[in-house]
Formats: C-alpha cells, sequence, structure tokens
C-alpha cells in the first residue's frame, strides 16, 4: 500500500522535475530570440545573465530592478535570491552569484581578511529602521538613552518613560540579523541587547505580526515594510525626530544604513551596469516608492 | 514447450536490467546518507579542530553570545529547550493518542472509525508552518491572556507539537491494538472480564511494543520539529523559568541564524555542530526504535 503511494509520489514529482525543466529551456529560447531584435536597436547593450542572492531586506529592491533592468536589456536574464546577508556574502565569495546582497559591508562578515579584500563593496540604497510599538502604547517618542535602557532590560514598563502602566514586551531579531546589527551600531551604541528577556523573531515580517498582536510590544523594523497601511501597530519618533530622507540627511534620525551589493572583484559589463542602474536618477522614484532610500539623494 | 533462445535471453537480459537498476537504486540511498552523516560530521567537528570551541562549554554552559567579546557558544539552552518541548508534547500527546486507538479500535462504531482514518492522515499532511501559524494567531494570545506576558511560550510550543505528533502516534498504536489476535480479547471476555478489563489489562499490554514504537516516533518527529515551534517559543535566549516562559530550541537556532553566518567563522561551525548533535539524537531515536522492535520479535 505505502510502497505504491510512494512510488507514485516518486514518478509524479520526477514529471513535474521534467516538465519544468522543458518550461525552462523554452523561456530561454523565446526570450533570446525575441530580444535579439529590440537589442539591435539600442546603441549600448548588454547581455549574459547576472545572479543574485543574500538579503531579504534588499530583495524585494533588486528584485524590482531586475524586473526594469530587463525591459530595458531584453538579452540580460536576472535571477534575486534570498538568503540573508550571510549567504549573500558567502555565495559571492565562492563565485556561485555575481552580486552578493548585504546589509552590511563584506568585511564585517568575514573574518578572513584575505578573502574579504577581494570582495568590493557597493552601496545602492539607503534603508531606514523605525522603532514600532503595539498601537495600545501611548508614546509617540524616545530618545536614544530610553530605547538603551528599553533594549537591555533596564527600564521594564511604558510608565518609566511616560507611558501608561504596561509591561513593556521586548522583541529582537536574531543575533546574526543585519536589520538587528544596524540597530546595535547606530542606536544602541556600547549598551548591550539583552537577550534574556523578550522574544525573538526571524524575519521583519514575523516581527510586524508579533508586534500588532502582542500588547505592549516594542521592536524594529526596516521602513521598507512598513509601506501601506497597518493594522495594530505605529512607529515611534527618536529623539523628536521622524525616519524621512530629509532628517537622515541632516543626521537628526540615526537609524539607517546602507544596502550593498558585493561583486567580487571590480564588477563589469552587464554586472556594472546593472548596479549603476539600481543607484540611477531613472531608477530613483521606484526605490522611493518601495520605502528605501535613493543613492542620489545621500550623496 | 521450449521457449526459444532469443526468448530465454531477452528474458535473463531484463532480469540482469531489473537486478542492476534495483541495486543501482539501493546502494545511491546507501551513498547518500553516508555522504550526508560524514559532512555533518566533518562540519560539526571543525567548532573543535578549526575554531578552538570546547565540547564541554557547548554542552553544559548557557551562555550562547557570538556576537561577545569574546563570543560564548555554550547551548545548553537549546538543548534543554528541544528536551522540554519535545518531552512535554509527548506528555500531552501520548495518552490522547492511546485513548483515540482504543476508541477507534474497541469502541467507535464503523462509520466514525471510517471518518476519523482519513482526519488523523489529513493532520499529518498538513504543513508545519500552518500549525505554526495557528499556533501563533491562536494559541499565543490564549496562553497570554491565561499567564500574562507575551504568550509566546514552552506551553505554547509543547501544544503545537503535542497536535503535530498526535496523530503519528495514533495510526501506530491503532495498528498494534488491531495486531492483538482476536482470540485475547475472547478469551478475556470468557473469563468473565468487562471490557474495560479486557481492554486496559489485556490488550494495550500485549500492543506495548507496537505502542512504544509510536512513542518513540512521535519523540523523533517532535525534536527534529524546527519551523512550528520556532514560531511560537519565543526564542529567548535563556531557560525556561516555568511554563509560561519563552525559550530556545535546537531547531529554532539553526533556521534562524545559519542563513545569516558565513562559512568557516567560528559562529558558523557552531550552528553545523548543533545541527550534528541533532542528528545523533535522531539515531538514538532509531536505536531506541529497533531495540523494542528486536524484543517484540523475540
Amino acid at each position: 500500500m505505502w510502497s505504491k503511494r510512494v512510488k507514485f509520489g516518486l514518478a509524479a514529482l520526477l514529471m513535474t522535475g521534467a516538465l519544468a525543466g522543458c518550461g525552462q529551456t523554452d523561456n530561454n529560447n523565446s526570450s533570446s530570440a525575441g530580444s535579439n531584435e529590440g537589442g539591435a536597436k539600442k546603441e549600448e547593450t548588454y547581455s549574459g545573465t547576472i545572479s543574485l542572492a543574500g538579503s531579504t531586506a534588499l530583495q524585494p529592491l533588486a528584485e524590482e530592478a531586475a524586473n526594469a533592468f530587463m525591459e530595458k536589456y531584453p538579452d540580460v536574464s536576472i535571477t534575486v535570491q534570498g538568503g540573508g546577508s550571510g549567504t549573500g556574502v558567502n555565495q559571492v565569495a565562492a563565485g556561485a552569484v555575481q552580486i552578493g546582497n548585504s546589509d552590511v559591508p563584506a568585511a564585517e562578515k568575514l573574518d578572513d581578511k584575505s578573502k574579504a579584500s577581494e570582495l568590493i563593496d557597493h552601496k545602492v540604497a539607503g534603508i531606514a529602521f523605525a522603532i514600532v510599538v503595539n498601537d495600545d502604547v501611548k508614546i509617540d517618542n524616545l530618545t536614544t538613552e530610553q530605547i538603551q535602557g528599553i533594549f537591555s532590560g533596564k527600564i521594564k514598563n511604558w510608565k518609566e518613560v511616560g507611558g501608561s502602566d504596561e509591561a513593556i514586551h521586548v522583541i529582537n531579531r536574531p543575533a546574526s540579523s543585519g536589520t538587528r546589527a544596524t540597530f546595535e551600531k547606530t542606536v544602541m551604541k556600547d549598551v548591550k541587547i539583552n537577550d534574556a528577556i523578550g522574544t525573538v523573531q526571524d524575519s521583519n515580517g514575523a516581527v510586524e505580526q508579533a508586534i500588532s498582536s502582542t500588547p505592549g510590544a516594542v521592536s524594529y523594523v526596516a521602513m521598507s515594510y512598513l509601506i501601506g497601511e497597518k493594522k495594530n501597530l505605529k512607529t515611534v519618533k527618536i529623539n523628536g525626530a521622524e525616519p524621512t530622507v530629509e532628517n537622515i540627511r541632516t543626521e537628526k534620525y540615526p537609524f539607517w544604513s546602507y544596502e550593498y551589493m558585493i561583486t567580487k572583484g571590480e564588477a563589469k559589463d552587464e554586472v556594472r551596469a546593472f548596479i549603476d542602474f539600481v543607484k540611477s536618477e531613472e531608477f530613483a522614484s521606484t526605490v522611493k516608492q518601495m520605502g528605501y532610500i535613493p543613492m542620489t539623494e545621500l550623496e | 514447450m521450449q521457449p526459444t533462445y532469443a526468448k530465454r535471453r531477452h528474458r535473463r537480459l531484463e532480469e540482469w536490467m531489473g537486478r542492476t537498476f534495483a541495486g543501482i537504486c539501493g546502494w545511491l540511498i546507501v551513498l547518500i546518507t553516508v555522504t550526508m552523516i560524514v559532512f555533518l560530521a566533518a562540519k560539526g567537528i571543525q567548532s573543535f579542530t578549526d575554531s578552538g570551541l570546547s565540547l564541554s562549554d557547548m554542552l553544559l554552559s548557557a551562555h550562547w553570545d557570538p556576537n561577545g567579546t569574546p563570543p560564548k557558544y555554550g547551548a545548553l539552552i537549546f538543548i534543554v529547550g528541544s528536551m522540554l518541548v519535545s518531552l512535554g508534547a509527548l506528555l500531552v500527546s501520548a495518552p490522547l493518542a492511546l485513548a483515540l486507538a482504543i476508541f477507534m479500535n474497541f469502541i467507535a462504531p464503523k462509520w466514525l472509525v471510517s471518518l476519523l482514518k482519513p482526519v488523523l492522515e489529513l493532520l499529518v499532511g498538513i504543513p508545519s508552518v500552518v500549525y505554526g501559524w495557528l499556533g501563533v494567531t491562536l494559541l499565543v494570545p490564549l496562553v497570554r491572556e491565561w499567564f500574562g506576558g507575551s504568550g509566546f511560550s514552552l506551553l505554547a510550543g509543547i501544544i503545537v507539537l503535542g497536535m503535530m505528533i498526535l496523530p503519528t502516534i495514533t495510526s501506530i498504536a491503532a495498528d498494534a491494538l488491531a495486531n492483538v489476535p482476536k482470540a485475547y480479547m475472547e478469551a478475556s471476555y470468557g473469563l468473565g472480564s468487562t471490557r474495560w478489563q479486557a481492554i486496559s489489562r489485556v490488550i494495550v499490554p500485549a500492543a506495548k511494543t507496537g505502542i512504544a514504537t509510536g512513542v518513540v516516533l512521535g519523540l523523533a518527529r517532535a525534536f527534529g520539529e524546527a519551523l512550528a515551534v520556532q514560531m511560537v517559543i519565543g526564542n529567548t535566549m535563556r531557560l525556561p523559568s516555568g511554563l509560561d516562559s519563552p525559550t530556545a530550541t535546537l531547531t529554532s537556532i539553526l533556521t534562524m541564524d545559519m542563513a545569516n553566518t558565513i562559512n568557516g567563522t567560528p559562529w558558523n561551525n557552531a550552528l553545523w555542530t548543533l545541527a550534528f548533535l541533532l542528528l545523533l539524537i535522531s539515531f538514538f531515536f532509531i536505536a531506541v526504535i529497533r531495540l523494542v522492535g528486536q524484543r517484540k520479535e523475540r
């Protein structure tokens, strides 16, 4: 009985694999055939395949950029994968992808300095993060010291920072998260996060869900995840400043970082063109729409 | 009539092909398994050979702080967390599963049994992320109302896992009970026992090795489950102080940090060691199942 089912399942799996394989080749053929004509009209043209992997914070932007770039240069095919900043650095260092996406410069992730020197960081966008709380918390501003107190476990009740009498529930990201690294570097500074309090959620989405369902909860998420209407959740100003481009440029708002596309050696040809495209004036409005900060506004 | 030479040759070729194909498949599976074990072991011992961590620190210290100066890789919290949540799930689900198995075999009417069986199979098939999601949206708020705190807790993990392993244990226990010869039941009735006496004193003891296999299998599944538990247990770096307290497990630390650490760093190596540890623990459970099975044969 069982073995029959298993066999059937295996057969089905193989079939789908084979069919999917067929589909892939067909697509490639048709796209390259169609694009040859289109590419000939343009003065400057690129071809080839680019693969990216890494940071999930940068992934939505990278995917959007890939679509726009492929529309412009139909000969180029780009695949974007997630996996986390560590995966990005690993894969590009191993030569498995041309671009590794990361929330932090490669040197900060790699212990081996000789390996790090081969890798080149390209800043492609800025990303702002926000302190978010459940909307039952009656507070709309926190100072850096107050945030440090909350996440180090010294401040345990919202009344200590001017709110109502309600226990604070801290939600952190895992120690290896890029978002958390930025939070530690720009907001916590020398104060250590106390991991024995609160809980840990492993993605921006999970944090968002936990914040909106847990009374008294506080955490930090990327602004790109706060686009659109959010239920039961609100952002809090830091030292009176909102997470706007203006405040970041004037150094009033500390909680932001660059997003990096990392290449092994200097980027060439289509890879170079793609990275330039992400940073370009042309793509800047999309970058902004998606909740990131275009490089054109940071430099 | 004698088959012709060509026909005989064709048959022999067919037989040879079949045997070779089956053989290759068999050896391939063995090869894949061995390669995986060797790979995990080789990666797992790098913590000690390359990064110079100490085994006793890793197993006995509850101080996990890979970003600290100096970094600490004590994994006791995760080992204890995994054990507590799995054993807790077993405590919740084994008695229920046994009761359900008895009910299905001896008490329930036929139509109900034919409804229960597919329901159990369906429960096995539900992806763990769905269990986790239900846990987060329904169970965690409930625990928060009962006990206060955040609701992300050991208890939530135990209940979600208990639900997940219930069908596994139930099906195996039900099969074990069904395999007890009818004569046992009849003999027991003949001696004047009630139905409950027959079940509790004759049938269940006769099926106990089968039931034990189900329990160990459930435990093994509970130990390896990652996603659902990670979603509800809170993943806090501390030993739980009670059922309502959040903690972390081996699988949850692996899923959270694996993708964000770099190959060859002590942190990454330490995670490989934890993965290897998980493999050793499941080996242990499989060995237990084997031992139980052997006793049954005797």
